[in-house]
């Protein structure tokens, strides 16, 4: 009778559940979690800061501060994977040879899985929502996405499903079924606990908001792009985010068809992915790689935005092969979709079909190489300064290629059959997926940094950073490409071989450069808000740049422009910089302007969101409904909000214009020589 | 001089690598993975003729045209030159192309599901039939023709094809002979297909590459090539094992970590097939493999 009712109220929760894990390491990341969380409550508290962080930032509807947002997410899960990758290479070199376990197998399954799932969903997507967020608009001229309230719940969702997450940390175990979830493992017969399902959960809840975010996207390029910016006038990370937003509108849906159906395997037992009565797991790879291969290019497409936009600010150079670039961009994203069965060239299917997927991948190749090409070429007759962004975009270049060459590896069968599931594979991605995605984030966190703070991250720093990630990556990685030759397997807790060892030992040192550098970045975050008068940049223009983005004070206005402004080129602002005035005073009418008003409904969305997956985790199933009840009847609220927009009249609109641009008239315009120093206020003198 | 510091450098790490190497696919010991390496260095061969430019132009460029050098031919503007674009578009699409071909004929040489009726494998001995069968965290090896089978060990004739069946009997997992060759998963309730041989007599690791649960890392096995004659020879001993029954396989199936290689002096004769049939509705033969036969 008892467990009956404990049944009703807390379903399978234990209180074993809760926060005493298998080993110490899982219990110490368990209770850090709950410490962490009571500090940054205390210190809201203490600080008074709750009011703040609602109005100013829950409730907002602001891209820029929705773009703000995501980026905080991705850094605080990095900053969780890093140190698992850590934990893991650790517990590989010390048990190496037959030596002792840090870690249990168990545990290190977990391990594995959350890494991939975190850095993955939580990790490089926020990341790349945040800066296209951010940028998009400002960079077409727009004053905020077609959908905010739509945005600001695509937010909501990816935070929820971050939450449960970390939640899962201290309640409870995570899966051990790879970032991949391949049944039948993932199925009850073989992994019965919670794991699977937090898996599921969490990757659905931020699957659904991901999909939102990306329609988002696609429709604001196509409809609110100001006057004269033809599609071919954008700059290219526009580009980009509209060929990843395309490519989210038809990926994500797969990915969540292909949980919700595990889900209902695991749940009502139906037996679509189950070894024997009818279930068949190849209908789950498929399904998975249908979102899993276009997903890479979703990862990487806004990096290649941002190297575009990098590299040609600080090469003092336009572009070089605009059109090449977008045409390479295009090609990739359809073929992309070509290509998923490379990764399950193992599962049987004919020599043919081998040969067909393996030259589709191959295809990809050939724009990705000419990307290469055409950035180089854009540095070639430029006047190339080595800011901490550029080094970065250097490092990427030189080991992209290389990461392409394993990929063309891996895109063959014949070497495929002897790599596939070998650390060589594991190499590869984070091969594509560091140097290429994650310090182009990185390099466009730096880049922009300024844009929306309104002073520079402190560029010593910077550099330490990128020579910590550099190092750190080459280390970590190079070892595994030799490892996956010699026969090392991915996800094995331990290796019998002596020969892998030195490889283990280099491969850790690696892990601990990156989580180094990791660290260098919030050093360099701190040290730079504190010196943060003598960084100021707010004209907006510390970099001589080139788009419209930086034809705005730093931080820009809720509005972004005071008037929409006309194009005629691309890199109009830097044309206009050469050739007109852009700071001459803007006389003539300004209009009142109409904004997004403030809402608390997505945020009251997420934490349902969180209530209902907790639920289903768990098997609570009167949480799981309210929380389902309650999403569905805060977004029907949303629909009897008459009052969704406020309006800043003109008066307010062109004083603050008037008051920017006569300040940057006043302000002096710095040489590149000198823009690390104090005397960039962000006005740039153009190069000449 | 930058050019031949960067390819001395290449060399020695691909000299270096050769030594290092040892035990995986660089090292091979069968036709199969012979193919597979010499595809190997095909392929990084064709795609150094696109990245090593890479390394060769970037360095220069960045020397020659940074800030504090003020070159003289800066050209804000220049963005397009048409010759230059004919090149890095048709390059790639050339070594691509070549590397289509090499892939085509490669991928059919090793079709796992081919027999091996081909270079440097004596012809004569048709190929051996072995069943492998996955299990938590085990493999079964059933000798059809020899009517025995082992666990964690696989004893085969050097020289001659082994024409594998595989499936699993537990979640999925992937057969892989790093030296040898492979690799194919085995599924419940399927059939894939797998063709290897051993050059010469040896031994060399094989595993399984595909995580199914915390003892993953430890099912791996022995591969034992032995001279034809004392691989009959070895046949013929193992008959005198213990037999294995149904309720000896129920016991197998469980998921556990056998301690040393076992030896079954007798197999019901059609178990790969009661395995394979014990899912019912997934007994189908394999799809798409068997669509092309
Ligand atoms: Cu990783
Ligand atoms: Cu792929």
């Amino acid at each position: 009778m008892i467990s009956g009712l404990s049944y009703w109220i807390f379903g399978r929760l234990e209180w074993s559940d809760l926060l005493i894990k298998s080993n110490a390491i899982a219990t110490g990341a368990s209770c850090m979690v709950v410490i962490v969380a009571i500090a940054i409550v205390a210190l809201l508290t203490w600080t008074g800061r709750w009011g703040w962080l609602w109005r100013e930032w829950l409730t907002s509807l602001d891209h820029k501060r929705i773009g703000i947002m995501y980026i905080v997410i991705s850094f605080i899960m990095m900053a969780r994977a890093i140190a698992e990758a850590m934990v893991m290479r650790t517990q590989q070199a010390m048990a190496a040879g037959g030596g002792t376990d840090l870690v249990g197998a168990e545990h290190f399954g977990q391990l594995f899985t959350t890494h991939g799932t975190v850095m993955i969903f939580f990790v490089a997507m926020p990341f790349l929502s945040g800066l296209i967020n951010y940028l998009l608009p400002l960079q077409i001229g727009a004053r905020d996405l077609s959908f905010p309230f739509m945005n600001a719940v695509g937010l909501a969702l990816t935070w929820a499903g971050a939450v449960l997450i970390m939640v899962s940390l201290t309640v409870g175990d995570f899966s051990t079924g790879g970032w991949s979830a391949y049944p039948p493992f993932t199925e009850l017969a073989f992994s019965p606990g919670e794991g699977v399902d937090y898996w599921i959960w969490s990757v659905t809840l931020t699957g659904i908001g991901t999909t939102l975010t990306g329609i988002n996207f696609a429709v604001t390029i196509y409809k609110e792009r100001c006057p004269g910016m033809h599609l071919m006038r954008m700059p290219l990370f526009c580009w980009t985010a509209l060929c990843t937003a395309i490519l989210i509108v038809f990926a994500l849906p797969p990915l969540t068809v292909a949980s919700s159906l595990l889900a209902l395997d695991r749940y009502l037992d139906f037996h679509f992915f189950t070894n024997g009565s009818g279930g068949n797991m190849m209908n789950y790879a498929n399904l998975f790689w249908l979102f899993g291969h276009p997903e890479v290019y979703i990862l990487i497409l806004p990096a290649f935005g941002v190297w575009s936009e990098v590299i040609s600010t600080f090469s003092g150079k336009r572009l070089y092969g605009y059109r090449s670039l977008v045409l390479a961009t295009m090609c990739i994203a359809v073929l992309s979709f070509t290509v998923w069965m490379h990764h399950f060239f193992t599962m049987g299917q004919s020599a043919n079909v081998n040969a067909a997927f393996g030259f589709a991948t191959m295809l990809i190749g050939i724009p990705t190489g000419v990307k290469v090409y055409d950035w180089i070429l854009t540095m070639y007759r430029g006047r190339i300064r080595f800011s901490a962004p550029m080094l970065f975009a250097i490092t990427f270049l030189f080991s992209f290629v290389v990461g392409g060459l394993s990929g063309i590896l891996l895109s063959n069968a014949p070497t495929d059959f002897a790599m596939h599931n070998s650390l060589f594979l594991v190499a590869h991605f984070h091969n594509m997926l560091i140097p290429g995605t994650l310090f182009g984030f990185i390099a466009g966190y730096m880049y922009w940094f300024p844009k929306a703070f309104g002073f520079r991250l402190d560029e010593r720093w910077g550099r330490i950073a990128w020579g910590l990630w550099t190092a750190g990556f080459f280390a970590a990685f190079a070892p595994l490409y030799s490892l996956g030759l010699m026969g090392a397997m991915r996800r094995t807790s331990q290796t019998y071989d002596p020969a892998y060892e030195p490889f283990l030992y280099v491969a850790l040192v690696g892990a601990a450069l990156l989580f180094a550098g990791f660290v260098a970045l919030v050093v360099q975050l701190v040290v730079s808000t504190r010196h943060r008068d003598r960084l100021a940049v707010p004209i907006g223009d510390p970099w001589d740049g080139r788009a419209l983005e930086w034809f705005t004070p730093s931080p820009p206005p809720e509005w972004n422009f005071a008037r929409l402004p006309q194009v005629e080129c691309i890199d109009a602002f830097a044309r206009e910089k050469r050739e007109g005035d852009p700071y001459a005073p803007q006389d003539g009418d300004y209009a009142d302007i109409e904004m997004p008003r403030n809402t608390g409904l997505p945020t009251l969305i997420g934490m349902a969101g969180i209530a209902c997956a907790f639920g289903l985790v768990w098997h609570i199933w009167w949480m799981a409904i309210v929380g389902f009840v309650a999403m569905w009847g805060f977004l029907v609220a949303r629909s009897f909000e008459s009052r969704t927009t406020r309006t800043i009249p003109a008066a307010t609109v062109r004083e603050a214009n008037e008051a920017w641009l006569s300040r940057a008239r006043m302000a002096r315009a710095v040489p590149r020589e000198i823009e690390f120093t104090a005397a960039n206020t962000g006005r740039a003198e153009p190069l000449a | 001089m930058a050019g031949r510091l960067s390819s001395l450098t290449l060399f020695i790490a691909l000299t270096g690598c050769a030594q290092v190497h040892s035990g995986g696919m660089l090292d091979p010991a069968g036709p199969v993975a012979q193919v597979q390496r010499d595809h190997f260095l095909i392929v990084v061969a064709l795609v150094a003729i696109v990245i090593v430019p890479v390394f060769l132009a970037l360095p220069w460029i960045l020397w020659r045209y940074r800030l504090s050098r003020k070159s003289t031919d800066y050209k804000p503007d220049w963005d397009f030159d048409r010759r230059i674009e004919w090149v890095i578009w048709g390059v790639p699409v050339l070594v691509v192309a070549v590397l289509a071909a090499v892939l085509w004929i490669n991928v059919h040489r090793i079709d796992p599901y081919r027999p091996l009726a081909l270079q440097g494998v004596p012809q004569g001995a048709p190929p051996l039939p072995v069943q492998a069968v996955g299990l938590d965290w085990k493999w079964l090896f059933i000798y059809p023709e020899q009517g025995i089978a082992t666990v964690d060990e696989l004893v085969v004739p050097a020289g001659r094809d082994i024409a594998f069946d595989l499936t699993a009997d537990g979640p999925m997992m992937s057969f892989y002979v790093p030296r040898l060759g492979g690799q194919i998963y085995a599924m419940a309730g399927m059939r894939t297909q797998l063709h290897l041989a051993a050059d010469a007599p040896g031994g060399f690791r094989g595993l399984n590459t595909q995580y199914n649960g915390v003892d993953f890392h430890r099912q791996s096995f022995r591969v034992r090539a032995l001279p034809p004659r004392e691989f009959a020879a070895w046949a013929a001993r193992a008959r005198s094992a213990p037999p294995l029954d149904v309720a000896r396989y129920a016991k197998l199936v469980e998921p556990s970590v056998t301690a040393r290689p076992l030896v079954f002096g007798r197999v019901e004769p059609d178990l790969f097939a009661k395995v394979i049939g014990k899912y019912e509705g997934g007994s189908a033969p394999h799809h798409m493999a068997q669509a092309a036969r």
